[in-house]
């Protein structure tokens, strides 16, 4: 085997090389194509010329031509960052980078659809579905099946706005009226069929009442129905504590006190440690240092019976709370009103986080 | 209802402390919404010694006192009492108290004697009525101490939130059960100053008629009157009330009247039985009764206001009309005056429902009428009344014509429940121990009449619980004295159920994500409008003509908000909703339709302004076509928006009109950019999944063609015939580039770009390929639509 004779153009090439590191870059551009072009590159052409030779003479300059292409192709590449980086180093120089980046507008979910979102969701991981239902009900629906006696003091509590008739004459109990609760929501999801239910039931209800700071004629409920075999009041704490705590937070305390509803029994109410003063006393917690929250119970036997679920086997609870008074404890709102306008300096307060 | 700390303690027999006591009845079901003083607060008098007394020098009636108030100085103070001596301890005014009056004490001078500061009489802090002196306090405590650690702060008023179930806790009687089974304390009537002894004789029981005192009493309305009681005190002095009667209706906010009515009052404060006295000499026929009214009735109430009373009212008579509406409220015909000698005590039981609905058609809610409808203790009121009979008594120095009468023509008793242990813990999840049970039972005056093993316990409801109607009536109250807070809560375990979610919940959140990523910010609007859209259902009963109709659309209410902003001078509004509209149904007293729409109003810029930048855009037309467009492929998948007008609609399949988008006008200040708007109904979520399409590696080809379109002919024409005609040469989309109005073009006509692309999955396409493609489309325009290249 004799010594490969240098060849004068692959010495010329390999100044070239040499050469990449100092390019400017259209003259490295230039030189990518005379070298690595498709059509013309110098070297591509002895690539492609190597076709006619001997194996062995392809052995001999291939393996050289090869490793000239790539270190071509890597200073090249390596010079062209250079370049680049150089170029923006020179645009960038004198430019004050305190200088306010692009806005652009951010959209945000109402506060108390935010609250319903969690609310949904927590209740999803403990295997509650969303039912809905109508905002007009029947009497039926709304108070009758819901163990309301019909000329009782508790119905003062639900002072009712009614559909006009427009001239029709409704059925005992089948007046229309807009839903005082979602409770309703519950006597659909039962007769449709058998238990066990587990659901989270989200929506507008209505009374007649005045807008003051903390009342509103119309507002969001958001309610639960577990019904199944073995579930007792111990399930009922047990499930709303947990709740409060992936709410509120871990370490939340709650406190159950007995209540009144018709449509569970027993009733309670759920009052958590007001966030404010945790638990000490302050002038949102009227000095109690608990925050009413949620008011539940153990579905009434009778509800259950309208509903034509066995009492005897099936057992549940229910519960309820206001989404508008929850987000006006949270983001410190001291009046209802501002929930229901669309002031964009208001509602652009609460961007959206997450959902 | 309001009660009086004081008044429990009576009941108790020990002090207590309001705040514990609102503690504890929280926890038992009747949170305590206020605390409130009764009376004067003393926190700012002390008790001080009087180390010398003098003569003043330039008046008789007064003396100039040195008074140590413990401070470690003395002070010079001018006092008029009679009784004051040296050595003696009175409550003392320093400079600066504010008097119960309201007046301030200052120092000043006293025909020329120097004054710095007050001693006071009982009356002086607002303890009583005597002032003939200075209030002597018997006490070792050190000077300085203040005055209410010794006399016990003055009364204090808790505000009790009664839940609708409870007429018992209408009374206070009802309240200190509550708190004695939680201080596991006994309780019992408070002794009453002054009274007599012997107790009063029952009153001889009758059927539907009786007599007392020369008057027959007549129950015409068995079912609205089940009991009434009466009787007569002769010889009676209407005049003003002990102190302390009077004090004891202060505290729960009851204005002395006179003695008599004062006595009612005081026994339906205190046992939750409301009462009536009439003057009974005012009796016509020397009669009394109940009966319904008939129709056109009329009564004078005691406010002076002549009503007409509602036909089958409940009503108390006398031999010739009206005179009450039963457990609503007397006649003043018939009211004890200060010349009534004699006076007739009505105590009865009424059906509440009767009471409730006289009261409503009346429109008159008294202290009565609430504790009747709520529901009394009927087999109570025999207690009641005799009390009642004893104070009046003892108070007007009257004598009680025996016997007195009970007609109760059917008499009965509380009822009996029986209660299974083992449905206890179905429903509590508790074991809890018979005794337990039996213990929570007594506590509320319940009698457990079982022994230990029967399986189940046979309960007496006491008469004052009318809710305590069934088996889990009793076990809400065993949960309840035994304590909620008892109840473990431990997380059990979860048996799936499969329900899917609502399919309207999955599209109003997507609904809502879209519109928040475009930039928007959600409002909820109240869901009641004016009327003015006759698809809109109309209240019964709205709480203003501002709200006389359900909404059937989004944007007006939004509309009215985007005014609301420019009011405030915010230009920039980008307002949505997702909610229900209604509208009315064909059919008529059916249900109106609801349906789930999303809508919003955009205007103003469509970015933030940034230094770098041109001045940024305003929304436009375009913007709220692409905001209907994705809102309806969530809800309608290929739906089209048509145009309408100035505006885009969206119709489904049945033709029914889903939405719109467009321009709208609203009452603009000069300033305003355009509004625009746009209202989807959102049905249910597709659930079908997206298919994956090969992602090929062969290239696309474009080309762009500038047309002259003729006036009148709308650019979805020419995409829709370059669609169809190209497919089938590899044509895959037609993007709108540009359009131009130039009157070079003609008078009516504009050029528009459109931008062709042309993609083979399996090769690449050939120029030739493509031009010869787009010249075939050219020809087609041409031909069928006269849509001709612009001639440059
Ligand atoms: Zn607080």
């Amino acid at each position: 085997m004799s010594a490969p004779i240098e060849d004068p153009p692959l010495t010329n090439l390999r100044d070239r090389l040499a050469a990449i590191a100092t390019l400017d870059a259209a003259a490295l551009e230039a030189e990518d194509i005379a070298i690595l072009g498709r059509k013309q590159g110098e070297l591509t052409g002895r690539l492609k010329s190597l076709a006619a030779l001997s194996i062995e003479e392809k052995r001999a300059q291939g393996a050289e031509l090869n490793a000239l292409k790539v270190q071509f192709e890597a200073a090249i590449g390596v010079r062209r960052v250079e370049l680049a980086d150089a170029a923006r180093q020179r645009e960038g120089a004198g430019v004050d980078l305190t200088m306010p980046g692009r806005e652009a507008w951010r959209g945000t979910m109402h506060p108390v659809t935010v609250v319903i979102d969690e609310i949904v969701e927590i209740f999803g991981a403990l295997g509650f579905s969303v039912a809905l239902g109508p905002e007009v009900e029947s009497e039926e629906n709304n108070f009758g099946a819901l163990n309301f006696a019909p000329d009782h003091p508790a119905m003062d509590m639900h002072d009712t706005l009614y559909l006009d008739p427009q001239g029709a004459v409704p059925a005992e109990g089948q007046r229309l009226l807009l839903r005082t609760h979602t409770s309703p929501v519950q006597v659909r999801v039962m007769r449709e069929g058998p238990p066990p239910y587990r659901v989270v039931i989200p929506g507008t209800v209505y009374r007649n009442d005045a807008f003051d700071p903390s009342h509103a004629p119309a507002f969001a409920q958001i309610e639960g129905l577990a019904v199944d075999e073995g579930i007792t009041f111990v399930d009922l704490k047990a499930t709303l504590a947990h709740f409060a705590e992936r709410f509120f937070g871990r370490g939340t305390t709650v406190r159950f006190r007995p209540s009144f509803f018709p449509f569970t029994e027993p009733s309670a109410e759920m009052d958590v440690a007001c966030q404010l003063c945790a638990g000490q006393g302050c002038a949102a917690c009227k000095g109690t240092g608990w925050m009413e929250i949620l008011g539940c119970g153990m579905v009434h036997e009778n509800v259950l019976r309208n509903c034509a679920v066995d009492p005897e086997r099936w057992t549940g609870f229910a519960f309820g709370m206001g989404p508008q008074r929850i987000a006006m404890l949270r983001h410190g709102v001291p009046d209802i009103r501002h929930l229901y306008a669309g002031d964009m300096r208001f509602l652009q307060q609460f961007p959206s986080v997450g959902s | 209802m309001n009660a009086s700390r004081a008044w429990l303690e009576a009941f108790l027999r020990q002090p207590l402390d309001a705040e514990d006591v609102a503690q504890r009845l929280a926890m038992l079901g009747a949170p305590v919404d206020a605390i409130e003083p009764v009376g004067a607060d003393l926190s700012a008098f002390v008790v001080a010694t009087v180390t010398k007394v003098r003569a003043h020098p330039d008046a008789d009636k007064l003396r100039v006192t040195t008074v140590d108030d413990g401070s470690g100085s003395t002070w010079s103070v001018v006092c008029g009492a009679p009784n004051v001596v040296a050595g003696g301890r009175y409550p003392f005014a320093r400079i600066g108290t504010t008097m119960p009056g309201g007046m301030v004490i200052e120092r000043r001078k006293l025909r020329g004697e120097v004054s710095e500061g007050m001693l006071c009489s009982a009356r002086e802090l607002g303890l009583g009525e005597e002032h003939d002196g200075l209030l002597t306090l018997e006490t070792d405590a050190p000077d300085g101490t203040p005055v209410v650690t010794l006399l016990g702060a003055g009364d204090q008023r808790l505000v009790v939130d009664v839940t609708p179930n409870r007429p018992d806790l209408f009374g206070h009687k009802g309240i200190a059960r509550e708190l004695a089974a939680s201080l596991n304390i006994p309780f019992r009537l408070p002794e009453i100053p002054g009274l007599a002894a012997t107790d009063v004789p029952p009153p001889e029981r009758a059927g539907d008629s009786g007599s007392t005192g020369g008057i027959t009493v007549t129950i015409a309305d068995r079912q609205g009157c089940p009991r009434f009681l009466a009787g007569v005190v002769r010889n009676v002095k209407i005049g003003p009330t002990p102190d302390w009667l009077r004090n004891r209706l202060a505290a729960v906010g009851v204005r002395s009247i006179n003695n008599v009515v004062d006595v009612t009052n005081y026994v339906m404060f205190e046992l939750n039985q409301p009462m009536h006295a009439y003057d009974a000499d005012a009796l016509r026929g020397a009669a009394v009764g109940v009966r319904a009214a008939g129709s056109g009735e009329v009564l004078v109430t005691l406010d002076g206001s002549s009503r007409t009373i509602p036909e089958g009212a409940l009503v108390i008579v006398d031999g010739a009309g009206v005179i009450g509406v039963a457990g609503v409220m007397g006649g003043r015909d018939s009211e004890v005056t200060g010349a009534t000698t004699n006076v007739l005590l009505e105590c009865a039981a009424f059906d509440p429902s009767r009471v409730r609905a006289a009261r409503r058609a009346l429109g008159m809610s008294t202290d009565a009428s609430q504790r009747f409808e709520r529901g009394t203790d009927r087999w109570g009121a025999v207690d009641a009344f005799r009390r009642a009979m004893q104070l009046l008594a003892s108070v007007t120095a009257g004598t009680i014509d025996l016997p007195t009468v009970d007609c109760f023509p059917a008499p009965s008793h509380p009822p009996r429940i029986f209660l299974r242990p083992s449905r206890v813990r179905q429903v509590l999840g508790l074991d809890l121990d018979w005794r337990e049970i039996e213990r929570c039972l007594v506590a509320i005056g319940a009698t457990v009449v079982s022994k230990p093993d029967d399986a189940r316990i046979a309960v007496d409801v006491p008469g004052w619980r009318p809710d305590l109607v069934a088996e889990i009536d009793l076990i809400e109250e065993v949960a309840r004295i035994h304590g909620y807070e008892a109840i473990p809560a431990t997380v059990g375990a979860v048996r799936p159920v499969f329900r899917p979610d609502d399919t309207g919940w999955a599209a109003a959140r997507a609904a809502r994500r879209l519109l928040v990523a475009a930039g928007l910010s959600e409002v909820l609007t109240l869901p009641m409008v004016a009327a003015g859209d006759p698809a809109a259902p109309v209240l019964l009963n709205p709480l203003s003509n501002d709200h006389r109709c359900l909404r059937a659309a989004l944007v007006p209410a939004l509309l009215t908000e985007v005014e609301r902003n420019w009011a405030v001078h915010t230009g920039d509004v980008r307002l949505f909703e997702v909610g229900t509209v209604f509208s009315v149904s064909d059919q008529p007293g059916a249900a109106p339709r609801e349906t789930q729409h999303a809508a919003f109003t955009i205007t103003g810029r469509r970015q933030p302004a940034h230094w770098n930048d041109d001045k940024p855009r305003a929304w436009d037309r375009w913007d709220a076509k692409e905001l209907v467009r994705q809102l309806v492929d969530l809800a309608h998948p290929g739906a089209e928006l048509q145009v309408e007008g100035e505006s885009w609609a969206v119709h489904a399949p049945d033709g029914r009109r889903i939405g719109h988008a467009g321009p709208v006008t609203a009452d603009s200040p000069p300033w305003a950019d355009p509004v625009f708007a746009g209202e989807v109904e959102l049905g249910p979520m597709t659930t079908a999944h997206a298919q994956f399409a090969p992602l090929t590696m062969f290239p696309a080809v474009t080309r762009d063609l500038t047309l002259r379109v003729p006036a009148g002919r709308p650019v979805a024409d020419i995409s829709t015939l370059l669609v169809q005609r190209g497919t089938r040469h590899d044509l895959r989309a037609v993007h709108v580039v540009d359009e131009y109005r130039d009157p070079a073009v003609g008078a009516d006509a504009r050029s528009v770009t459109v931008r062709l692309v042309f993609r083979n999955d399996q090769r690449t396409l050939t120029d030739t390929e493509v031009d010869q493609a787009t010249g075939r489309l050219r020809t087609s325009l041409e031909r069928e639509l006269d849509v001709s290249l612009r001639s440059s």
